[in-house]
């Protein structure tokens, strides 16, 4: 399904990575690890359309990809490292706003839901900017469960989630392949995942 | 736990005007909820109108004449105060990055969002127009003139700034190059939107004016949020 083709990728004169090729089929986890600076978060957003690559290509569905290619954006869902969160408004609003954004509607029952399956139901009404670090992990959390997406691109996904947060991530990912998606995740902490369907990739 | 993968849906629901509402509503939230942001740049524009004819000669004719030049300086230079905010916020918090991978057209996003700049900066100097205008003596006539042409520039302000705000995205010092960027650009409709009044005043038609300032609307609501999207794009490269 996600067929990556001899990719490098440049930062300025210096090449972050070269020759990176790999193949994903439908329910499988790709981790991707290695040292900072090594490109993890670069290739990502190259899966994900947001930077062209220096060279290699990127199929998806059998589909070689520009970057910002309308059919992954139907497809691919990115949690960057940083959760896209608005600070003035509610854990609720924002998770609206991005189901709409996603092009799903979530009726408020459902983001209700969500926030109550990853414990923020206490937080719901508070402002995302008065949420604690991993308060504002478990939104993105909620977002996974919400935006109904083939192909998770997760930017270390672990970061700041406590056990009970780390669990359910991984349980997510667990149900995500048995469902037949892909996962793509930058990881540094060893998450619990589906060990039979799981391939490593080291960045050097 | 339904992390179910439905099947992609076709194109042709993804619609424009959808875009359009959903950018636009969640920057009206948002502004509404930051209104203390909102109010500085248009208390500057109120302060720089009144202070104006406090400042000058109390010659009422002299206040007539240059009563259209401050109304639209100040909107312009209030305009520019705001600007640099308009995608600066979303790129740092990665909203943008979401924007662009959103399947819905990224110049329909972008121009919602321009949309509600215009709604909660631009229409508020329409409407306060007339209101600081009588400070400066004008006629029933005149208002109106200089109201309409408000009407009509202050979107491509919006518009024609947006391209500016998404050219300037992570660079140092954006406020300072964006004003560059977008003077050459307002300058015109400074000239034609003030000179509607001056029109009037020296018995000459209006619709000159007008048309040039509705042209240069249509011009940039064409044309604006494609730039601006693919100067959105460049940035997140």
């Amino acid at each position: 399904m996600l067929e990556v083709q001899n990719l490098a990728a440049r930062r300025g004169y210096s090449t972050l990575f070269a020759g990176v090729s790999f193949r994903l089929a439908q329910g499988r986890v790709l981790t991707l690890t290695g040292p900072n600076g090594s490109g993890k978060t670069t290739l990502l957003r190259i899966l994900a359309g947001l930077t062209a690559p220096w060279e290699g290509v990127v199929c998806w569905r059998d589909e070689v990809l520009a970057p910002f290619a309308p059919r992954l954006r139907q497809d691919a869902l990115l949690a960057a490292h940083v959760p896209a969160l608005k600070d003035e408004l509610t854990a609720g609003e924002n998770l609206t706003f991005q189901c709409a954004l996603a092009g799903q509607s979530a009726s408020a029952a459902e983001v209700r839901h969500a926030l109550d399956a990853v414990a923020l139901d206490a937080a719901r009404a508070l402002p995302a900017g008065v949420l604690s670090q991993g308060q504002r992990r478990r939104i993105g959390l909620a977002r996974l469960m919400l935006v109904k997406r083939p192909l998770w691109l997760l930017d270390e996904p672990a970061t700041a989630l406590d056990a009970a947060g780390l669990a359910l991530l991984g349980q997510m990912i667990g149900d995500h392949v048995d469902n037949g998606g892909i996962v793509v995740a930058t990881t540094h902490q060893s998450l619990a995942l589906p060990v039979d369907c799981t391939t490593a990739l080291a960045l050097a | 736990m339904n992390t179910s993968v439905a099947p992609a849906a076709s194109m042709a629901d993804y619609g424009v005007w959808a875009a359009i509402g959903i950018a636009a509503r969640r920057d009206l939230q948002l502004a509404f909820r930051s209104r203390a942001e909102l109010s500085v740049q248009l208390l500057f524009y109120v302060l720089v109108v009144s202070l104006f004819p406090l400042a000058s000669s109390p010659d009422r004719v002299l206040l007539a004449t240059m009563a259209p030049g401050v109304l639209w300086v100040a909107a312009l230079l209030a305009a520019l105060l705001s600007l640099p905010r308009l995608f600066a916020s979303d790129f740092t918090d990665g909203s943008l990055e979401q924007f662009a991978m959103s399947p819905y057209p990224l110049p329909a996003l972008v121009s919602g969002k321009m949309l509600a700049h215009w709604l909660t900066t631009g229409l508020p100097m329409v409407v306060l127009a007339p209101l600081l205008a009588l400070q400066y003596g004008l006629d029933a006539q005149l208002i109106g003139v200089v109201t309409l042409s408000l009407l009509l520039g202050t979107p491509i302000l919006s518009l024609v700034g947006g391209i500016g705000a998404a050219l300037t995205l992570g660079a140092r010092g954006g406020g300072g190059l964006l004003a560059l960027l977008v003077l050459p650009l307002f300058v015109p409709v400074l000239i034609f939107g003030a000179g509607a009044a001056d029109a009037l005043r020296a018995g000459l038609s209006v619709s000159a004016n007008f048309s040039l300032l509705g042209a240069g609307l249509l011009l940039a609501l064409v044309g604006a949020p494609f730039a601006a999207a693919a100067a959105v794009k460049i940035a997140l490269d």
